[in-house]
C-alpha cells in the first residue's frame, strides 16, 4: 500500500504550485494511467486521510483516467488497449510493448478560488 | 453564490522528486561504469537466494556489491554478506518499496568507480515498487514456480516495467506440476517480447544463462559509457 505516500506527493506538488499562485485550492486534477502502478480507489481513500494533515485540506482530488495506448509495429499505428493484461493490437493481434500512454501519474491542474 | 475560481495548468509528475534523484543515480552509474540491476518479486520468490549464488559466482571475476531493502530486518544482508562482497541493508520501516533517495543514501561512502555490478534487492512486493525508478539499468522481476502461472496477469504493471523475468525455483517445477508454457504465455501477454529465464538458486539450473546475460548487457552498457 503505497497510495498514502503517493497522496502526500500529490499534495506536495500541488502545495508548491499553490504557493506560487496564491489563493485557496479547491480541487487538484490528476491524470492517471492503468500502468501507473496506482489503484484509483486506494488513492482516493488515502487522499482523504492525507488532506487532513495538509495545508490543502479544502482541495478535492479529481482523477482523470488516461487510456492505455501502444504503438503496433505491424499496423504502424497507435492502438488503444482494453487491459494491461493483454498488450496486443486489437486490429491485428500483434503483441505491442511500446506503450505510448498509460504510465502517467501527474498533476495537471489546480482549481483555485480567487 | 460560490466565489469565482480559476483553473491553473500545472503538468507535474507526482513522483518527480524520485525521478530527479533516479536520473542523477543513473548518470552516476553510467559515469562510473557500474551496471545496476534491481530485483523485484513477492516475498519469498527467491531474490536473496539468487543473489547469494550470483554474488559468489561473480566475485572472482568482477567487483560486485549489493543493497538490500527490507521492512524491518537485516537477515538478507547477513545472508548476502557471506558471499564476502560489500552488502548494505536499507531498512524501509513502514515503506513497502525502495525509493531512489534510499538507494542514494545506501551508496554513501562506496566508490562506484571500483564496481562492475551493483545489485539492488527491492522489498518483497509486486505492487508498490512499480512506480519508483531507482536509476537501475536493468529491472528484473522474479516469480517462483510455486506462485501460480498467472502471477503476471495479476500484477501486469510490475511486469510491464521490468526488462527481464526470471522464473525461480525451477527445481520444484515437477513437484508442483508447473505449467511452463502457461507461465510464458502470461508473461508475453503483459510484456510482449520480454526475455525470460528459468532458474534455480538451489540446483544451479539456468544460472549460466543468467550470468551470461548480465555480462553481455554490461558490455553493451559500457560501450555507451564515457571512457574512464
Ligand atoms: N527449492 C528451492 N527453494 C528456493 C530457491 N530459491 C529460494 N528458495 C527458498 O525460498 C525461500 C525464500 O527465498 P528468499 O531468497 O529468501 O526469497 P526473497 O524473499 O525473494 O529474498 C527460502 O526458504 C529459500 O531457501 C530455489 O531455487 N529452489
Ligand atoms: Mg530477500
Ligand atoms: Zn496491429
Amino acid at each position: 500500500m503505497h497510495e498514502l505516500s503517493i497522496a502526500l506527493n500529490v499534495l506536495d506538488v500541488a502545495a508548491e504550485e499553490a504557493e506560487r499562485q496564491g489563493g485557496r485550492v479547491i480541487a487538484i486534477h490528476l491524470r492517471m494511467g492503468p500502468l501507473s502502478g496506482v489503484v484509483k480507489e486506494a488513492l482516493l481513500s488515502a487522499y482523504e486521510l492525507a488532506r487532513e494533515i495538509s495545508p490543502l485540506a479544502d482541495a478535492d482530488l479529481v482523477i482523470e483516467d488516461v487510456p492505455l495506448v501502444a504503438h503496433c509495429a505491424s499496423c504502424d499505428t497507435p492502438c488503444t488497449l482494453e487491459s494491461p493484461q493483454e498488450l496486443r493490437c486489437p486490429v491485428c493481434g500483434t503483441g505491442t510493448s511500446r506503450v505510448i500512454s498509460g504510465r502517467e501519474l501527474e498533476v495537471v491542474a489546480l482549481e483555485i478560488e480567487s | 453564490m460560490n466565489p469565482p475560481t480559476r483553473l491553473v495548468e500545472v503538468r507535474q509528475r507526482v513522483l518527480k522528486q524520485n525521478d530527479i534523484v533516479a536520473r542523477a543515480l543513473r548518470e552516476r552509474f553510467r559515469a562510473a561504469g557500474v551496471y545496476a540491476i534491481s530485483l523485484v518479486s513477492s516475498p519469498g520468490a527467491g531474490k536473496t537466494a539468487l543473489l547469494e549464488r550470483t554474488l559468489s559466482l561473480f566475485r572472482a571475476e568482477f567487483q560486485v556489491a549489493a543493497l538490500v531493502g527490507d521492512l524491518a530486518t537485516d537477515n538478507d544482508a547477513q545472508r548476502l554478506a557471506r558471499s564476502q562482497v560489500p552488502v548494505r541493508q536499507i531498512i524501509t520501516g513502514t515503506v513497502c518499496h525502495l525509493e531512489a533517495g534510499m538507494v542514494e543514501s545506501g551508496l554513501e561512502g562506496w566508490d562506484l568507480a571500483n564496481l562492475d555490478f551493483l545489485f539492488i534487492e527491492n522489498v518483497g512486493n509486486l505492487v508498490c515498487p512499480a512506480s519508483y525508478d531507482l536509476g537501475e539499468a536493468l529491472r528484473v522481476v522474479l516469480f517462483s514456480v510455486t506462485e501460480g502461472e498467472d502471477k503476471p496477469l495479476k500484477y501486469p504493471t510490475i511486469f510491464n516495467t521490468a526488462d527481464l523475468a526470471l522464473i525461480t525455483k525451477i527445481d520444484l517445477a515437477g513437484a508442483v506440476e508447473f505449467d511452463a508454457p502457461a507461465a510464458h504465455r502470461s508473461i508475453a501477454a503483459v510484456r510482449p517480447g520480454m526475455m525470460v529465464f528459468e532458474v534455480s538458486a538451489k540446483s544451479g539450473a539456468g544460472m549460466d544463462e543468467w550470468l551470461q546475460f548480465l555480462k553481455t548487457r554490461r558490455r553493451e552498457f559500457q560501450q555507451f559509457a564515457p571512457a574512464t
